[in-house]
């Protein structure tokens, strides 16, 4: 394994193996232990647009775990704006760092850069692209909430045509043998090459508009943002926009254990009645982030998680 | 009708190249692909939709003149991997060319993806697209991954 550019990098196998090592560094993400585990190597964190979590988190993991971080600073100051091609940068950052964590608007530029690269590249999402770092913490968040990934009913709502969150979700969830269903208004709805792909490997997939009436035994349910910009008619977004919104009123039926999640930020589309109940995921699957970062970063970089990291630890 | 009734529906050329076994109807996207569609100074000759033992029906080109390069062969492999290329010098077959399709095409055409990182012509890296399958033809971008359409990539060649 060079990087993580898709989750194709990855077995079923070795997501596990990850998310196991991610549960154990749990106290560490949470600053309850320290473990300096990657002390002394440096992560380039090149943001080629804008990012909150993903970039916060990556930087918080790598320091979590005693590591350095190298940030691009903002595109307009940087040798980008000049011109510099995205191989002449990475040639750059490559010889700064032993890892890099980058976002970029053009689809492929994760993969473009690895090949350019000697360190190991960590796509934090590429255009419409992938974001399979976003993909381990919610793996890791499902995993955490029903103790499994196989066999879960799933229903992913919202924008899903644009979002790579999940683009990339969907095809994990059923390398892991889950039920999807896409709800979402028709002009949101998966790309119906990803939608025949998910079938074409044994996915159970069913697309509806009614979103209400997926969630009653449903696993989990994931809610995208509805993107105002993907929008030419200001119309036309409001009545998207106002297809989805998860109001605590329609959980009265749905399973206990049943967790709703959101790649944040969220407008409308999660009342604020819903952060209440036991359903609410959002801001955990958030904090995940850290977690999973953590413990790409250790694989990536031929780290091994310690079996017991309270023994190897130590306390501020 | 025989292969060789089919050749004599135009003359043979004393110098340059025959494309045979083209699929049927495809000629012109052959000459686009090669770049010989439109503005040449070459006599161009092609007979579309000839009966053939192995395709059932078939295209024909003949190019006088002109020689195909390496690099024209590989762009012909995306748009006929089964046709066969002869090179005639003074009306003889000097030269059989086979095309090859391997699992990869390097930098023969660009990505049709108007988003994909290697739309940016400074960017130096090989453009490179994966053969996902042969019969029918599928390749998708090795960076971006998006699957490509045949119609398109035959504007991008480089």
């Amino acid at each position: 394994m060079t990087g993580l550019i898709t989750m194709d990098d990855l077995t079923n196998e070795e997501i596990l193996s990850i998310l196991d090592d991610a549960e154990r560094l749990l106290p560490v993400a949470r600053g309850e232990l320290y473990l300096p585990l990657l002390q002394g190597r440096i992560m380039g964190n090149l943001f080629f647009e804008p990012s909150t979590r993903t970039r916060m988190s990556f930087e918080t993991a790598m320091k979590r775990l005693g590591g350095d971080v190298i940030n691009l600073g903002d595109v307009k100051t940087s040798s980008v704006v000049k011109g510099e091609t995205l191989f002449d940068t990475i040639q750059m950052v490559d010889g700064y760092t032993d890892i890099i964590a980058m976002r970029h608007p053009r689809q492929g530029a994760a993969q473009y850069a690895q090949d350019a690269a000697r360190v190991p590249i960590l796509n934090g999402g590429d255009g419409a692209g992938n974001h399979p770092t976003q993909t381990m913490l919610d793996l890791f968040t499902i995993r955490q909430a029903h103790g499994r990934l196989d066999g879960l009913k799933v229903v992913l709502a919202g924008d899903l045509r644009y979002g790579r969150t999940v683009h990339s979700l969907s095809h994990a969830l059923t390398r892991f043998g889950c039920e999807l269903i896409f709800a979402s208004p028709t002009l949101l709805q998966m790309p119906a090459e990803i939608v025949s792909d998910l079938r074409e490997h044994g996915a159970t997939v069913t697309e509806t508009e009614d979103l209400y009436g997926s969630i009653e035994d449903a696993d989990v349910v994931y809610m995208t943002r509805i993107q105002k910009e993907r929008f030419a008619d200001e119309d036309e977004y409001a009545r998207c926009a106002g297809a989805y919104k998860l109001h605590a009123k329609h959980l009265g039926d749905v399973k206990g254990d049943m967790i709703i999640m959101h790649p944040l930020p969220r407008v409308d589309e999660i009342h604020p009645s819903v952060d209440e109940t036991r359903h609410a995921r959002y801001f955990e699957q958030a904090f995940n982030g850290v977690v999973a970062r953590m413990a790409l970063l250790c694989r990536l970089l031929g780290v091994t998680v310690p079996a017991d990291v309270n023994a190897q630890g130590g306390v501020f | 009708m025989s292969n060789e009734q089919s050749m004599r529906r135009v003359t043979a050329i004393r110098n340059g190249t025959v494309i045979d076994h083209v699929p049927s109807g495809q000629a012109l996207r052959v000459l686009e692909m090669l770049g010989i569609a439109g503005e040449t100074s070459v006599p161009v000759s092609l007979v579309m939709n000839v009966p053939s033992k192995k395709l059932g029906s078939k295209d024909i080109i003949k190019v006088e003149d002109r020689e195909l390069t390496q690099s024209e062969l590989d762009r012909l492999a995306l748009v006929a991997p089964d046709a066969h290329v002869a090179i005639i010098r003074a009306y003889v077959v000097a030269e059989k060319l086979s095309i090859n399709l391997g699992e990869e095409v390097v930098n023969v055409v660009r990505c049709t993806f108007s988003n994909c990182i290697t739309t940016n012509a400074r960017e130096p890296l090989a453009h490179r697209l994966r053969v996902v399958s042969r019969d029918p033809l599928h390749l998708r971008c090795h960076y971006c991954g998006r699957p490509q359409d045949l119609d398109e990539l035959v504007k991008n060649a480089l």
